[in-house]
């Protein structure tokens, strides 16, 4: 315990410590980013329905306006039910979960992709780079969201309908990782090749070390801060290309349904007048994309990666 | 000094304060000093020791957050308030010049020499375009440039680099200053063109009757052209007097041992001295003696052999290996260096120091020619071969800034060749070695646990000679281990070099552009100058009766502080 909290006191007695408690933005944005974590993981406990398993929507009590009781059943709902009695606050709860946990596998698999082409690229040079360079331009000349919808739209025809769905979220998933390690290969890249000209890499190729543990063990640690600043700024990218895939239908299905899902159902209602279904989504997207922007600008001040 | 007129520049009690959340800093202390018209100051003092804050507080170009916290400013008797961003920015260029110490960033690369010189010159004096080009024919003819009507026209890549400082100091020159602050304007530059700089600024403080501050860390400069110094020491003036007497009869203990530590050219001695207490080294290093009663039986005399080495650099295009724009950095280098030998490799930057380095170091093959390690050809050796030779090989590097990975502790950095060859198995076996090897070089054994960040360049220098060591090499390479240290610090770092090649009977390639230093350390000297090689031989042969005119010239640039002035401008 004693060590735990000394620990603390060295990391914001840090500079980069003492410059995060001094931002407003940064904290702030936290704070949002972990009420809405701990919302979309703690979501079976939090949400009063369980919109996976379709006996529990109440079809007496659809279309209930936010923050008022249904007139049949007498049932208070605080963001209102849409057309199948469906609990808008629930499957915003659901959809943040989802969208989150899409976004962040997504980033990953991007930034492992990304991370060792650029390595790879930058540090053998020649022929190996130029081949990597010019496949990350080819792919940068075509918008990403339209490379996700290519392999989403392939895997819809490929698969069988009943696999599809089950399917759906990995194909999302692939489709976004896919298309976004383009950043990550090109910043790594510059910095590896800048990393490589430092005399410690040198020494290094002095006793003979194998590449491997001469990319991982040296070069890889020295090159991490933008690689931080890239992953946390695209997080919020990802969610947002997440959303619009789902928005336009090559998403995730409406059984398992993610922010932009819910979106995307929600706009039929719209002109009806029950904005509610749509509101509640389309906000929590808009509040997670920020906070995730607003600390992704943070860490960009604060670590100052070169060529950013 | 001359009285009657008062001085160009005065300052009186000034202190320059660094505040910062761990408290504030105070980089210049109670600084009070005077230039006269005409004559030239030099400040001399280690990094650290606020000699280039006095420079930036008297122009405004204090970075932040460091203020002025008292004193003031004179020029020419007018009070100055630095804090006045609008003043200061119509002093400057206008009454006050400044020339900085890279001339490679300090010209715009983006626009030609004429157009830098008559922007200036209109922006500073009402004259008319072809007026102004007049003029700066004039400036460039001044400051030594040939042919100025027509490498006017040329861009700044197409000078070189004492071309380009020359192009400096007459764009400094263009508003007819009465001060310019030169901040080590001679460091980034060779010995030959440094001489034919210092000269130049000397002529002109002279005839226009310029104030100059001259800031460096380099004692032969100060001797050659200042008339008087001041010696800074942690923020403040210990010593303010004519350089002739502070040289010969220094009063302040730290400019007696700053002027003890500067290597000398003229004689050999057996050590460098040191200020203060030395450490005395000397611990069991049994460990690393081992290796080389192994090794030690090798017949042939040479360790290492360079033969008919050519490396042509050119380049690349986007696929395919054409190369065009092919430049020779070394052309036909034959050389040999025995066993148990300290071999100097000097010559101007460009000569091929470096690649030479590189290609005996493993790192980079020749273009044609061979390297032989013990009459074994290297580049064409079997792994196993290789590994046996790169674990003998190792080299100390210039930065010790760069030359250490600032994620792992000094602990790992050391440990990394003696698992990675095998030499001891794991690590609680290699903890104590690495501790005995941090005790020779003069660390702490707590220094093993912390990241290089914590330690000062002279540390880490010492760090990176501990992690050459640990391989237990039997041929060292040195690429100009001291030139990014402070004075004190070099004389320390050579002796623990000198130390351990003596106990260790270290075979040594020593790299450096300093003159002095190669004297002191080496036992022979191979001499280059674009990428031939010019001299080979014994040390105190090539120093005292060099046969190769180049050679000759190097030796009479050496700015020396041992030497009168007057001896300086008759071989420029």
């Amino acid at each position: 315990m004693k060590r735990l909290t000394r620990k603390f006191a060295a990391l914001f007695g840090s500079d980069i410590g003492h410059s995060y408690l001094r931002s407003p933005g940064a904290l702030f944005s936290t704070m949002v980013l972990l009420i809405l974590i701990a919302a979309a993981l703690g979501a079976p406990l939090l949400a009063p329905q369980n919109i996976l398993d379709p006996r529990t929507l109440d079809l007496l009590s659809a279309n209930t306006p936010p923050w008022s009781a249904n007139a049949l059943t007498g049932h208070f709902y605080s963001f209102g039910t849409d057309d199948q009695g469906r609990d808008v606050l629930s499957a915003t709860l659901y959809g943040t979960r989802v969208s989150l946990l899409v976004a962040l596998v997504a980033v990953l698999l991007s930034m492992s992709i990304g991370v060792t082409l650029g390595l790879i690229s930058g540090y053998f040079g020649g022929r190996t780079d130029a081949a990597i360079m010019r496949i990350a331009d080819v792919q940068l000349s075509i918008p990403a969201i339209f490379i996700a919808l290519l392999i989403s739209g392939l895997s819809r025809t490929l698969l069988a309908p009943g696999v599809r769905d089950t399917l759906a979220i990995y194909m999302v998933i692939l489709a976004i990782g896919i298309s976004g390690w383009v950043t990550y290969a090109r910043t790594v890249r510059g910095a590896v090749m800048v990393e490589k000209q430092r005399e410690y890499v040198q020494a290094a190729l002095m006793i003979g070390l194998p590449t491997r543990t001469m990319l991982l063990r040296h070069i890889l640690p020295n090159v991490r801060r933008p690689i931080l600043v890239i992953a946390t700024i695209s997080l919020a990218l990802s969610i947002i290309t997440e959303a619009t895939l789902s928005y336009l239908g090559a998403g995730l299905p409406p059984t398992q349904p993610s922010l932009g899902t819910l979106i995307r159902s929600g706009q039929d209602f719209l002109f009806a007048g029950e904005w509610w279904i749509l509101f509640f989504p389309a906000a929590t997207l808009l509040t997670l994309a920020l906070a995730i922007n607003v600390l992704g600008d943070w860490l960009r001040d604060v670590l100052n990666p070169r060529g950013l | 000094m001359t009285s009657g007129r008062p001085p160009v520049l005065s300052i009186r009690g000034l202190c320059v304060d660094f505040p910062s959340r761990h408290g504030t800093l105070r980089a210049v202390r109670d600084v009070s000093l005077e230039i006269a018209p005409g004559e030239i100051l030099g400040i001399v003092g280690e990094s650290g020791a606020g000699k280039s804050t006095v420079g930036a507080a008297i122009t405004g170009l204090l970075q932040a957050p460091g203020q002025i916290s008292a004193g003031e400013v004179r020029l020419s008797g007018d009070i100055i308030d630095t804090r006045d961003a609008n003043a200061m920015q119509a002093l400057r260029g206008r009454r006050i010049s400044t020339i900085f110490q890279d001339p490679l960033t300090s010209l715009n690369p983006l626009f030609t020499i004429e157009r830098q010189l008559v922007d200036t010159i209109r922006a500073h004096r009402a004259l008319s375009r072809a007026e102004a080009r007049v003029e700066a024919v004039r400036q460039l003819e001044a400051v030594g440039i040939p042919e100025p009507a027509q490498r006017m026209t040329n861009w700044p890549h197409e000078f070189s680099g004492g071309m380009r400082q020359r192009a400096v100091i007459a764009l400094a020159l263009c508003s007819q200053p009465e001060l310019i602050i030169a901040d080590e304007p001679t460091t980034a530059l060779d010995v030959t063109v440094q001489a034919q700089i210092l000269k130049l600024i000397q002529n002109l403080a002279r005839e226009r009757r310029v104030a100059v501050m001259l800031i460096t860390h380099n004692m032969g400069v100060i001797s050659q052209i200042t008339d008087r110094v001041a010696v800074m020491k942690s923020g403040e003036v210990v010593e303010l007097g004519k350089t002739s007497t502070v040289l010969s009869r220094p009063c302040h203990e730290y400019s007696q041992a700053l002027l003890s530590v500067v290597p000398r050219g003229d004689v050999k001695l057996s050590r460098f001295p040191v200020a203060g207490s030395a450490r005395n080294i000397d611990a069991a290093m049994k460990w690393l003696l081992e290796s080389n009663s192994q090794h030690g039986s090798g017949g042939a005399d040479a360790l290492v052999e360079l033969r008919r080495v050519n490396r042509v650099f050119g380049v690349p295009r986007l696929f395919g290996s054409v190369t065009h724009g092919a430049f020779k950095a070394l052309d036909n280098v034959s050389l040999c260096i025995r066993r148990g030998e300290v071999m100097g490799l000097v010559g101007e930057s460009g000569s091929g120091k470096s690649t030479i380095a590189k290609i005996v170091a493993g790192l980079n093959p020749p273009s044609t020619g061979e390297l032989l390690f013990n009459g074994e050809d290297v580049y064409a050796a079997r792994f196993e071969v290789r590994q046996h030779i790169r674990r003998q090989t190792q080299m100390v590097f210039q930065d010790p800034y760069s030359s250490l990975n600032s994620h792992m502790r000094v602990a790992d950095i050391i440990m990394e060749p003696m698992i990675h060859f095998g030499l001891e198995k794991n690590r609680q076996l290699a903890e104590p070695l690495m501790l005995e090897l941090l005790n020779a070089v003069g660390l702490e054994a707590s220094a093993a646990r912390r990241y290089p960040h914590a330690f000062s360049g002279g540390q880490r220098q010492r760090i990176s000679i501990a992690r050459a060591l640990a391989s237990r090499p039997s041929f060292l390479i040195c690429d100009e281990p001291t030139s990014a240290l402070d004075v004190s610090i070099q004389a320390q770092i050579l002796n623990l070099l000198k130390d351990l090649q003596e106990k260790l009977s270290l075979t040594m390639l020593f790299i450096s552009h300093d003159l002095p230093v190669v004297r002191q350390m080496c036992d022979r000297v191979t001499v280059l100058q674009k990428g031939q090689v010019c001299e080979i031989g014994e040390a105190d042969d090539v120093f005292n009766h060099p046969r190769h005119r180049y050679t000759e010239t190097l030796l009479s640039m050496i700015p020396s502080m041992h030497r009168p002035v007057e001896l300086i401008q008759a071989t420029s």
